[in-house]
């Protein structure tokens, strides 16, 4: 089966090193997959690859295309990225949320009810006429994911959406983001250096150590069978860490 | 009477085109530099850098030099007419606006632009979204831009003359009347030069804090 997106020997630099070694990473439609690993492991630089947002080496193939072949705005334009900040723009909730749409070009009377759609899923309709400046870290990413879900895209990005949200918060971002995940049939990369987050949403892992991909399955598989003993060793470390601490 | 609002009028007018012509060169120059990575970028903006503080009188006199009758652009005729005293404002606003404008843009957070483009916008897209971003900054850019311009004298005596009904502007009639020693004309004057300065800044801030969410 083709994979919606697949890197193959897929290499980035900076300033003479190698700061990201995928061997072979392939992300089939529908699926979701959780990049796990410590800072500084090269996840963050994989979703900027991912994105076409710095240069890399190698082989990134989107629906069996050369990424490369694609057109930069054109391919962005088949995903959506949420990062680690909501970095919102100094305007209202709703006109950060129809952003993308209006890039994109389409009549205002569409963008209108996709984005309605998306404000009442993530429970934000009432923020929409808000300055997205107002609105606490909690509304913010839920604007955020408004903004990349509105835009109905084959691949979405996600770089510790949650990292800078409180626990509680935390956790019902991820329940909701894990329901709309599963309703829509997005396919979807999340980063995160948290285990338990990675287990709730994701049915397959990519375990980056050190600027490189070494191990990528099912949870199940590499929670089983970690290909090496450090992998076995991060797993096992960050699982019992993150397990006792909520 | 009718001499004043002539004189205000051309003031105005002189101002209005050098502030404009400096936003049309300043904008993009000002995007490029704090967007664009190219050689000789940082020399370019530290020329701008400079630029921003350049003598009027100096520049009076460049332009001066180069319109003169005799001077590599003296063909043109332009000495000593309203459009030399625009050519010198403009070489005096446009690197304050290019200079602003490129540090209006590196103080935002550069992962915007990331965003912009992760959203899907063009080049084109993502650099009108961050000028709205940094509208505040940029808009005073703009009135600083213009209050150099509509307060400098020297530049706009020397290409332009101070001719009566031709190229008088206040800046210039205030220093002619102090040094005719009719003070009250002058002070008269200068008021109005305040007075003019302030509204067209209230009307900038107004648009500039309406923006603001």
């Amino acid at each position: 089966m083709k994979a919606l997106l697949e890197a193959e020997r897929l290499v980035v630099r900076r300033d003479g090193h190698t700061v990201l070694e995928v061997p072979h990473l392939a992300v089939q439609r529908g699926e979701v997959l959780a990049a796990v690993g410590p800072n500084g492991a090269g996840k963050t630089t994989f979703f900027m690859a991912a994105a076409r947002l710095l240069p890399y080496q190698g082989k990134l193939l989107f629906d069996g295309d050369r990424v490369e072949t694609l057109g930069a705005i054109a391919y962005r334009r088949r995903l959506a990225l949420v990062m680690q900040e909501p970095l919102l723009f100094d305007t209202s909730v709703y006109r950060n949320v129809d952003m993308g749409l209006r890039f994109r070009g389409l009549p205002r009377e569409a963008v209108k009810v996709r984005v309605a759609r998306w404000l009442s899923r993530l429970e934000i309709e009432h923020l929409a006429a808000r300055s997205a400046r107002k609105i606490s870290g909690g509304e913010a990413q839920r604007v955020s994911l408004a903004r990349a879900f509105v835009l109905e895209p084959e691949l979405l990005l996600l770089d510790e959406p949650f990292s800078g949200l409180d626990n509680a918060t935390r956790r019902r971002l991820l329940g909701d983001l894990r329901a709309i995940l599963l309703e829509t049939r997005t396919t979807a990369i999340f980063i995160t250096h948290n285990l338990n987050e990675a287990i709730r949403i994701a049915s397959h892992l990519a375990v980056f150590l050190e600027g490189r991909v070494c191990q990528v399955g099912t949870v199940t598989e590499v929670l089983d069978r970690p290909a090496t003993p450090q992998i076995a060793a991060f797993l096992g470390t960050v699982g019992a860490a993150q397990m006792t601490s909520g | 009477m009718p001499e004043v609002f002539q004189v205000t009028s051309l003031s105005l007018q002189v101002s209005a085109a050098a502030t404009a012509i400096s936003l049309l060169i300043g904008l993009p120059l000002g995007t490029s530099l704090a967007l664009g990575r190219f050689p000789g970028r940082s020399l370019l903006l530290s020329i701008v850098n400079t630029g921003m503080g350049l003598p009027p009188v100096v520049v009076g006199l460049a332009v001066a030099i180069t319109l003169w009758r005799s001077g590599p652009l003296g063909d043109l005729h332009l000495i000593y007419t309203p459009a030399a005293i625009v050519i010198a404002q403009v070489i005096i606003a446009a690197p304050i606006v290019t200079g602003l404008t490129a540090a209006a843009l590196q103080a935002l957070d550069p992962r915007f632009r990331l965003q912009l483009y992760g959203l899907g916008a063009s080049r084109a897209q993502m650099t009108w979204y961050l000028w709205r971003e940094a509208r505040l900054p940029l808009l005073a850019a703009l009135m600083a831009g213009f209050g150099g311009v509509i307060s400098e004298v020297g530049a706009s005596m020397m290409v332009g003359g101070n001719i009566r009904f031709q190229t008088r502007v206040l800046t210039t009639a205030i220093v002619l009347e102090t040094s005719k020693g009719n003070f009250d004309i002058a002070i008269a004057l200068g008021l109005l030069l305040l007075i003019i300065t302030f509204l067209v800044n209230l009307a900038l801030t107004r648009i500039q804090q309406r923006g603001r969410s």
